[in-house]
């Protein structure tokens, strides 16, 4: 079993659209959808990010603000799970409720063992 | 600006319907070592809602208000503790409480309507958990699930506000420590797990129907929550067992004649003087229902001869018609398969009335070096009655003379010298 980390991007524009009760279904498909992988054991964690963020940036340490991308294109938020490979980890992105919306995206990224 | 009296009413009975539902729901989402914080959600729900009622704001629905105030305030708990370790979300329904895309939601339907009675089930099997004594057990029950104060409880047990606390403290330590789960017991432990229950209940029954601690004889709101409490498990199918059925019937026969048991003056009103009209006779008829409903199964259980005693009472239109020779078959069995002294003097009453007051004497001698009866008023007013009926006075005089120097209450102690003086 390795770690994978799952970046969600994307979703907002098609947020602002929905009615109250598009919002809520749309949630409770992230519940079915982690509570899946809960149940399977392969929950580690996951949060959505805020819009707004700060970048910090080389050893001069300047701070600006924003991540400052074309829309769709910032981290809305991050799940971290177990698979047994990529495409074990792939599938479970798949199930991802953000895929239903055009530009939703998830990028699944294993953790790398660093070797000293 | 002052509460009105409406609005204090209004909440005080909302506290009393809805406490014991929001802090058995709330226990669920935090855990049984976090209690404390059910409770002091509660209490802030409703402090809030006062503040805001006061203003003549009051909702069209004040319970779903309170809910949804109650929802607010756990969501906050929860995005707090995230990473607390005083929190585990570690089983399967309360991971998702971890995760900001989850947390609504799954916040929402543990709050499901449906889903607190059995939460109020959980409740009570943790309340009663092996371990916690009777005396803590009675004490959480009132506090938690039926939104009893600490004064409150302090004075249905006569003791003070300041054991209560410690009463409460020990027991929530006793969660921390033990991690008890919040869950309805596995099927191999249901029936000894009610059993604990019940007689929790019972015990709560008794208390307020025979108050040993408190100036009133009769405490009419104990009576009421261990009633509700008990229909709460007859309605469950966890709990579907003959036994809950049968105490539930029982409560109903005995509470049917409470009206009956008090003089407008407060004073005791024994069985043979009791005004039989004023028995509540559509709650004996819903305990004969709960009797025929308790015949399931093959077990007969103390509660269920009980019961069948009581019926037999309801049911005689005078002390002189009952049928004492079937309530002493009764006794009887209580005395073979429950043995206790108290059924055994129980059962001399009816060999009293039976047989006459030679057998009774005989019977009541074989008990008397009993050390539990040995301190007990109703033991040597039984024995003055029996001596009374011998024509025996002086004994009876010395029996009668010798419970009133027993009796608990000043009540009791009235209605034995009134025995006193017939002699």
């Amino acid at each position: 079993m390795n770690e994978y980390l799952l970046l969600f991007r994307g979703g907002e524009t098609d947020r602002k659209e929905q009615t109250a009760e598009q919002w809520q279904a749309h949630m409770y498909r992230w519940v079915q959808w982690m509570n899946g992988l809960q149940q399977q054991g392969l929950l580690l964690g996951a949060q959505p990010l805020s819009s707004t963020g700060k970048q910090v940036t080389g050893n001069r340490k300047a701070v600006v603000d924003g991540p400052y991308v074309q829309a769709g294109e910032a981290v809305a938020g991050y799940l971290m799970c177990r698979a047994g490979s990529y495409n074990e980890a792939v599938g479970i992105a798949n199930g991802c409720p953000i895929l239903e919306f055009e530009n939703g995206k998830v990028e699944v990224r294993e953790i790398q063992e660093l070797k000293m | 600006m002052e509460l009105s009296a409406d609005i204090r009413s209004l909440a005080d009975r909302l506290f009393r319907q809805e406490s014991g539902r929001l802090v058995a729901l709330l226990t669920r989402i935090f855990g049984t070592e976090n209690l404390q914080t059910a409770e002091d959600v509660v209490q802030q729900t409703f402090l809030q809602a006062l503040d805001h009622w006061r203003s003549g704001n009051i909702p069209d629905n004040p319970s779903g208000w309170l809910f949804q105030v109650a929802r607010n305030k756990a969501i906050d708990v929860l995005r707090k503790n995230r990473h607390s370790n005083q929190y585990d979300f570690s089983d399967d329904g309360r991971v998702l409480l971890k995760s900001e895309y989850t947390l609504e939601v799954t916040i929402d339907n543990l709050f499901k309507e449906e889903l607190v009675r059995d939460d109020q089930l959980r409740m009570m099997f943790v309340c009663c958990q092996p371990g916690i004594s009777q005396e803590n057990q009675m004490t959480l029950i009132l506090k938690t699930l039926c939104g009893f104060s600490a004064q409150e409880i302090a004075k249905a047990f006569l003791t003070s506000e300041d054991t209560i606390y410690k009463r409460l403290y020990r027991t929530r330590e006793f969660f921390r420590q033990h991690k008890v789960p919040f869950t309805i017991p596995s099927a191999d432990e249901l029936k000894s797990r009610t059993r604990t229950v019940l007689s929790a209940i019972y015990l709560l029954f008794n208390e307020g129907y025979y108050s040993t601690t408190s100036e009133q004889l009769i405490r009419f709101d104990l009576i009421f929550e261990a009633m509700t409490l008990c229909r709460l498990l007859t309605e469950s199918q966890h709990t579907y067992l003959p036994e809950v059925f049968a105490l539930m019937a029982q409560m109903c026969f005995h509470a049917a004649r409470s009206e009956s048991r008090l003089s407008k003056e407060g004073e005791i009103i024994l069985l043979p003087d009791q005004n039989r009209s004023l028995w509540d006779r559509s709650l004996i008829a819903s305990g004969y229902d709960y009797m025929i409903r308790a015949s399931f199964g093959n077990a007969i259980t103390s509660y269920h001869i009980e019961a069948a005693i009581a019926y037999e009472h309801c049911k005689a239109p005078s002390y002189s018609e009952t049928n004492w020779k079937l309530i002493l078959d009764y006794y009887s069995w209580i005395c073979i398969y429950y043995p206790s002294p108290i059924a055994e003097l129980n059962r001399v009453v009816a060999v009293l009335q039976v047989e006459g007051p030679n057998p009774a004497l005989e019977e009541i001698e074989k008990i008397k070096s009993n050390k539990q009866l040995e301190s007990y008023y109703l033991f040597y007013s039984i024995l003055g009655e029996i001596y009374q009926k011998l024509q025996n006075r002086s004994q009876a005089v010395k029996c009668l003379e010798k419970a009133i120097g027993l009796a608990p209450s000043e009540l009791e102690k009235k209605v034995l010298r009134k025995k006193l003086d017939q002699a």
